[in-house]
């Protein structure tokens, strides 16, 4: 029974980091019914960058000296991340999609497919392949509950992504930009003939994406122990996965989708073999495309001639 | 006109892209071999994740080289090294083999590290006929490829009987689970010989794990295996995943001491380990701290080359080079034919790492050291003979 | 009398590829060589998966797992059938023949129903939902080679001599082979069979309104499609020692995607030099190994964006030539 909960545990904080990752390429793909394979890789430079971040502000001299890096410089780091990863998506929608949004579909998907593959091989030659520890942003503190070991972290994780995922449900149903962007998710044409600058939101929806990307990143790597180039390449392709379980283009559904995905993968590892932990996420995809292909929680979508 | 702009822009792309190339193709070929010089290679994993095993080998070889060099070469010739990068990849590994024997024209072949890329090169040496001495891969299939193909370190089966006699008769334990990764000839095969030695000296194996090469998340293995009675944990795999693995462990309450085996051995596993790893054991083939004569010179003049203190893995790197070098004195003429003879009657060679007598089956007889990891290093815990 | 002429150049190019091996093996030495054969498979993988992403449209992305099945499919039929056939035929040139034709073609045949059982659930989606799940499947037999302890697991399968598996493959099977691939994908594409694959490509729906049996004609495709990269994956188990999951990781679907990418998308001849472009590449950039990547992410991106069509587009070598003999003005078609 301890093994049991011990592995919902661990499925569930890895699951808030897909969902989490989730959430970007959902509400991309819902405007822009575009997959941005690159996201993935948005979630690797964010850890990245907390990485060297908390390195430039002196994580090592207070790991030495056996002290818990201060709560401030924690936030610091994360918006720097935050920050960059945003910027990141920005120019990467800037100098890769836009030029090609107006193209047919193969277009940009390989496109996609191109600035994934540029940034994992870049991240290797700029991070160096070899895993990198994260430094201790979070000084870890483990609870056990019932035989069960939770760690700060977890919790950490937990309360960060529903935090995120809260503000980001109120900023698209309450705010003018969140409800452009659900205007652009319907009908990107009829958006723009309503005066709605589609240029900028889809800029917003990026940045966001990517920011909260980061956010995952920096807590896979606090959770993980250790980071590598190629990192965002399974997580990315796993959130993915989430995000059309849950109904692509519906946030509820990223997160709900992430969670399932998380628990279904450890599970998996668990009880069957940490060989198929993989291959089950791509299972549950063909599953749920061959079932139920509009998500758990979305809309069918007719396609009009 | 749009057309002709886009064919323009991608005609320059293309123009670029292709003098790039063939800028670098000059370079590529290299010097050729003079008539007064011994071309010798060496294939290793200079990049990818296993870059540490392959960097150090290759210091240990170049620095052999050097020395000799020093010393006048051999056979009134300069010696050659030249390098080439499998990335870890064993068709590269082939590759590399194969471009060493048609371009660089060498004699003989140092290499590799890893056992399947050992394998993979070493099929390619022994067709073409060029000898292959190989310094640190502990898989016995290696040298069963063919009679070109030797080592100067010791086999798996031994390997994993080191450890489990290790495990049994000095820590005393009867329970002992295995964490492997199932991605790696080297592993899988130390996991068998642990195996079946613990179970023949009547300890029993509770359970067996396993994960591959690149993962990095071990949360549901290392729940499982806490699950158990193990008083140890024998993780045969490379340094990239142990350290992890490590603090997994530490963090989700399994206390148990991990063992392992030589690919333990880089400062990466301390690096990424940090307290966690304390207390843990691993076989190797040399211990840095515990030297006679020879090998304190050794370690002397590659800390003083290099700047770092050598691995395991560069003191054979170092001792495969030196028989090498031996090898091809005592034949008598730089022919791959005669250097392959030579190897194979190789008989209590003096090197850094004991003495090496080749076998019938190309490998040497040797013992192996148990180090223990303390404060962030590694020390001599005890020696086992064959 | 016209299959008589038919069977009749088909024996010269035959025995021209054949006259050819000798002179290419006394040219080069054998690392080029192996440059030489790896350009020959790359076309056959190139202008198979051109035929489902580029003829029909439809964007596999996971072709690596069926050039997988065809390799580990023929390295096995090989090795068990070895004996048999040595023992009836004799070691000669003709057993070893016999032996690897027929397992390249049971490995062919393995690759062509994975392509069946993946094509059929698959084709219903579209565009990029397509990509993923071809992408999945690829990964999950890579997965399932990954565990199948017959097959030797993640160190893989190298039969019963520990020397490896028998290097049967050299110039000439290698070109024969390609050889006959591509006329057939030619001669497909360029009947009624392939106009209707093209129809699909440029408007589903309209097809299905004219009565084409869209999903039958992509499943087939697609299964040719893989059935050709299992004849690749076969050719290419015995260059090697041993064939490993690890050869058919998602880079190698991407390098052909790279391949016919670069040729354009849809055109038969720009398949092949974009497989020989990537065999030659790899071999130029060695010393900028870590780059290559790099560097054909990079072509895919700037080609997307400024000639997505590729070097031919849609065209074939010996349209560009028909048209400047007619001498028509061309006129320019611009891409939506």
């Amino acid at each position: 029974m301890t093994q049991f909960l011990q592995q919902l545990i661990n499925g569930l904080s890895l699951g808030s980091i897909y969902a989490l990752i989730a959430l970007g390429y959902t509400m991309v793909y819902g405007i822009l019914k575009l997959i941005n394979f690159a996201h993935g890789e948005v979630f690797m430079v964010g850890a990245y960058t907390g990485f060297y971040a908390a390195g430039f502000l002196g994580v090592a001299d207070f790991e030495a000296q056996n002290h818990s890096f201060p709560l401030y410089l924690a936030l610091l780091v994360l918006i720097i991340a935050m920050a960059a990863a945003a910027l990141l998506g920005m120019t990467i929608e800037f100098l890769a999609y836009r030029p090609v949004r107006s193209a047919p579909r193969l277009t940009p998907l390989i496109t996609a497919i191109g600035v994934s593959l540029f940034l994992q091989n870049a991240g290797m030659l700029l991070f160096s392949p070899n895993p990198q520890r994260y430094p201790a942003i979070l000084s870890e503190v483990r609870f056990a509950v019932f035989g069960v070991i939770v760690t700060n972290i977890k919790l950490t994780i937990f309360a960060v992504a529903l935090c995120l995922m809260f503000g980001l449900h109120l900023f698209v149903q309450k705010t003018w930009t969140g409800r452009a962007m659900r205007a652009l998710s319907f009908n990107i044409d009829a958006a723009k003939l309503m005066g709605i600058d589609t240029n900028q939101v889809i800029r917003v929806t990026f940045a966001i994406g990517s920011a909260l990307a980061a956010a995952g990143g920096i807590l896979f790597g606090l959770d993980q122990i250790t980071i590598n180039p190629l990192m965002g390449v399974l997580t990315g392709l796993k959130a993915f996965v989430a995000a059309v379980l849950g109904g692509i283009g519906s946030i509820p559904g990223a997160v709900v989708g992430g969670l399932l995905i998380g628990l279904a993968e450890q599970l998996t590892a668990g009880y069957l073999s940490p060989e198929y932990r993989d291959a089950i996420t791509f299972l549950i995809l063909i599953l749920i495309l061959l079932l139920k292909p509009e998500g758990l929680l979305g809309v069918v979508r007719v396609e009009k001639v | 006109m749009r057309i002709l702009r886009r064919t323009l822009i991608f005609g320059l792309c293309a123009a670029a892209l292709v003098s790039t190339i063939s800028c670098k193709k000059p370079a590529a070929d290299g010097s050729a071999t003079e008539a007064t010089e011994i071309a010798i290679g060496h294939y290793a994993s200079m990049t990818g994740s296993t870059a540490h095993f392959g960097q150090d080998t290759d210091r240990g070889v170049r620095l052999a080289i050097e020395e000799a060099n020093a010393r006048g070469g051999v056979l009134g010739k300069k010696l050659k090294l030249v390098t080439l990068d499998t990335r870890g990849d064993s068709a590269e590994a082939a590759n590399a083999v194969n471009r060493l024997i048609d371009v660089e024209k060498v004699s003989a072949v140092l290499g590799e590290v890893a056992s399947s890329l050992s394998l993979a090169g070493g099929r390619v040496a022994q067709r073409r006929k060029i000898p292959m001495i190989s310094p640190t891969s502990t898989n016995p299939k290696v040298t069963e490829v063919g009679d070109y193909i030797f080592r100067v370190c010791f086999i798996d089966p031994f390997q994993g009987k080191v450890m489990a006699t290790f495990a049994r008769q000095n820590l005393k334990f009867d329970k002992v689970a295995i964490l492997k990764d199932v991605k790696n000839d080297y592993s899988i095969g130390l996991a068998d010989a642990f195996r079946k030695s613990f179970s023949a000296l009547g300890g029993t194996i509770v359970v067996e794990q396993s994960y591959s090469q690149g993962d990095t998340d071990f949360s549901a293995q290392v729940t499982a295996i806490r699950g158990t009675q193990a008083q140890a944990v024998f993780v045969p795999g490379y340094y990239s995943e142990v350290g992890t693995i490590a603090r997994t462990a530490d963090r989700l309450g399994l206390k148990v001491p991990l063992l392992g085996g030589d690919g333990w051995d880089s400062p990466d596993l301390f690096k990424i380990g940090g307290d966690a790893i304390n207390g843990s054991y691993f076989s190797d083939h040399f211990a840095p701290d515990v030297a006679t004569e020879k090998s304190k010179a050794f370690v002397a003049n590659f800390t003083k080359k290099y700047g770092q203190a050598p691995t395991g893995l560069g003191a054979l790197g170092y001792e495969a080079a030196l028989v090498l070098i031996d090898s091809i004195k005592r034949a008598g003429k730089n022919d791959p034919a005669a250097i392959r003879d030579a190897i194979a009657a190789t008989k209590d060679f003096e090197g850094v790492t004991g003495k090496i007598t080749i076998d019938a089956q190309r490998n040497p007889q040797k013992s192996a050291v148990v180090l223990k990891v303390e404060g962030g290093k590694a020390k001599f815990e005890t020696s086992i003979a064959p | 009398m016209r299959a008589l002429i038919r069977f009749g150049i088909a024996a010269l190019i035959l025995l021209a590829i054949y006259g050819l091996e000798f002179g290419v093996e006394a040219a080069f030495t054998e690392y080029v060589q192996r440059i030489i054969l790896l350009a020959g498979i790359n076309v056959i993988l190139a202008v198979g998966l051109n035929l489902i992403n580029g003829t029909t449209g439809q964007f596999s992305i996971g072709h690596a797992g069926f050039m997988a099945v065809g390799a580990y499919g023929a390295a096995f039929v090989g090795v068990k059938l070895a004996p048999p056939v040595h023992g009836a035929l004799g070691s000669g040139p003709l057993a070893d023949a016999v032996v690897f034709n027929v397992a390249l073609l049971v490995g062919a045949l393995f690759a062509g129903i994975s392509g069946l059982i993946v094509g059929m659930p698959s084709l219903r989606l579209r565009g990029d939902y397509l990509a993923v799940v071809t992408l999945g499947f690829g990964e999950i037999i890579r997965i399932l080679f990954n565990n199948a302890t017959f097959l030797g697991s993640a160190t893989g399968y190298s039969g019963d001599d520990p020397s490896g598996l028998p290097a049967y493959t050299n110039f000439f099977w290698v070109f024969a082979w390609a050889t006959a691939i591509v006329t057939l994908i030619h001669n497909l594409t360029f009947s009624q069979t392939g106009r209707s694959l093209t129809a699909i490509r440029e408007d589903e729906i309209a097809a299905e309104a004219m009565a084409t049996p869209t999903t039958r004609l992509k499943v087939t495709a697609f299964a040719i499609s893989a059935a050709t990269a299992g004849v690749a994956g076969g050719l290419f188990a015995h260059m090697q020692a041993g064939v490993r999951p690890e050869d058919f990781r998602f880079e190698r679907s991407i390098d052909m995607i790279v391949m016919i990418i670069v040729g354009g998308l849809g055109s038969i001849s720009g398949a092949i030099l974009g497989g020989i472009f990537v065999a030659v590449s790899l071999e130029l950039m060695r010393d900028l190994q870590q780059y290559r990547l790099v560097l054909y992410a990079l072509l895919l991106i700037v080609i997307m964006i400024v000639r997505p069509e590729g070097l031919l587009g849609t065209r074939e070598l010996h349209h560009l030539l028909r048209r400047k003999k007619t001498a028509k003005p061309a006129t320019p078609t611009e891409s939506a």
